[in-house]
């Protein structure tokens, strides 16, 4: 599976891409808004985005919006990453079109749990 | 640094005496890592030279929070999904087809920690019961510790952000400070209490019993009692939800095994009765069918990745457990 990492803070790229990659994922990273919707435009095919609220150029709000109004993006997942963390944000950001919301700061299990409930981690051996 | 055999010994047998827990070979470890901090909150190097202290004080106090930091559970929201998942999918269609009327539920959440799990199961049962549906869950746990922050539903931000779907926080915390409170609606639906699981279990009857990650810390024979007190504490036709790792096969015949989803839920048989005197439409999904109570079989080798399920009380101080390939020492030895 393949993963949009998209922050404006590059050690925070760094830092999601790299659970991503432990679970098993490629990832793919955008600086702003703009440049992921520029990625996705041009062809890149992934399975989630994970995304920062506040970034220069083009904000995570409106990447999910816009994100949304392509019934071609339908089946990408959209996970706000963020340190916006009023209960009246995240209340915007899920009416926007995100399917999850996690809070920075964050341990990298938390991103696990977080997909686990998407379907997005590979199950486990059954038991 | 490592624990010597004899501080090793002499805590394993605190906790086997006060809890009834086994600690095996190979769990130093953990003991090092649980006990690390209240060395250190006492001044001493390590935990040789705390335990050493410990035993020739012998004072209460001590010998209760060597067991409470051995015994305390770390746990997230909804954890592992399926026994959630299968509340919401096969027990609570189940029973509502094998009775008249559904009302009054009772769940136990055996072994509660935090409180994440009977909260979870409040915010599930509320949703596939529909509004008005009264159903109570009595939550128990050795620790008081933990008990007193899960009666307080105030949880840490890294604390809702272990498995809480983002629609659930939303609609059932709200920010308090730099911490999130859960909804009185949910906390009044609990009623938290100390029990050890070698005690009576507290007043059922039960339709539905939560005993997840407990029962790999306890030796086959202690197993097998505590499995014997939780059918007597169930309804006949209820259900007992264990976690990933765990099973009554091999362990106890007195249960029959269903299999939902990526697991499996147990109902209790009695004797001279028909086991599942009538399944409940949905409830056998699975291709596999019920293993006969009457043959035990052994558990499937290589199993469990599941998580050591005694965990950080403040989450920074332990480490956190690990989800996937498991932890060499520890998940060994205790499961078989």
């Amino acid at each position: 599976m393949r993963a949009l990492v998209i922050d404006d803070s590059r050690t925070m790229r760094r830092i999601v891409a790299g659970a991503l990659e432990n679970l098993g994922f490629s990832t793919v990273q955008a600086g702003d808004g703009q440049q992921a919707l520029d990625l996705l435009e041009s062809g890149e095919e992934v399975d989630l985005a994970c995304i920062d609220w506040n970034m220069p150029v083009m904000d995570g709000l409106t990447f999910v919006t816009k994100v949304r109004a392509n019934p071609a993006w339908r089946g990408i997942t959209l996970m706000m990453v963020t340190t916006e963390s009023e209960h009246g944000q995240i209340v915007r950001a899920l009416a926007a079109g995100a399917h999850e919301y996690l809070i920075k700061p964050f341990t990298t299990d938390a991103i696990r749990d977080k997909l686990d409930l998407l379907g997005l981690v590979p199950a486990e051996e059954p038991v | 640094m490592s624990l010597t055999q004899d501080t090793f010994a002499f805590v394993a047998d605190v906790v086997r005496r006060r809890s009834a827990i086994q600690l095996e070979a190979g769990k130093e470890y953990l003991v090092e890592s649980r006990l690390l901090p209240l060395a250190r909150e006492g001044g001493h190097a390590g935990v040789d030279a705390y335990v050493r202290e410990v035993r020739s004080g012998r004072r209460e106090s001590d010998l209760a929070d060597i067991v409470e930091a051995l015994t305390t559970n770390e746990t997230s929201w909804f954890r592992d999904n399926t026994p959630f998942s299968a509340l919401r999918t096969h027990i609570v269609p189940g029973l509502r087809a094998e009775r008249a009327v559904l009302d009054g539920l009772k769940v136990w959440s055996a072994a509660c920690s935090t409180g994440q799990e009977p909260y979870s199961i409040a915010m599930t049962l509320t949703d596939v019961l529909g509004p008005g549906a009264r159903f109570s869950i009595t939550a128990t746990d050795l620790s008081e510790q933990v008990l007193a922050q899960a009666r307080s539903g105030r949880y840490s931000q890294l604390e809702v952000n272990r498995g809480l779907p983002a629609p659930m926080m939303v609609r059932w915390f709200q920010r308090n400070g730099h911490d999130w409170q859960i909804a009185d609606e949910l906390r009044r639906s609990i009623t938290f209490a100390k029990h050890n699981l070698l005690d009576l279990p507290p007043a059922g009857p039960f339709d539905i019993v939560f005993l997840r990650n407990v029962l790999i810390y306890f030796d086959l024979e202690t197993k097998r009692s505590i499995l014997g007190r939780v059918h007597r504490a169930l309804r006949p036709g209820g259900y007992l939800v264990l976690g990933a790792a765990e099973t009554t096969i091999g362990v106890d015949g007195d249960w029959e095994r269903v299999p939902v989803e990526r697991g499996s839920v147990y109902r209790p048989v009695h004797a001279g009765a028909v086991p599942s005197p009538r399944p409940a439409p949905g409830t056998l999904t699975g291709a596999t069918p019920a293993v006969p109570a009457a043959a035990p079989r052994v558990p499937v080798a290589g199993a469990p990745t599941s998580t050591w399920p005694v965990q950080p009380r403040p989450a920074a101080t332990l480490p956190t457990a690990p989800r996937r390939p498991a932890g060499p020492a520890f998940e060994q030895g205790v499961t078989r």
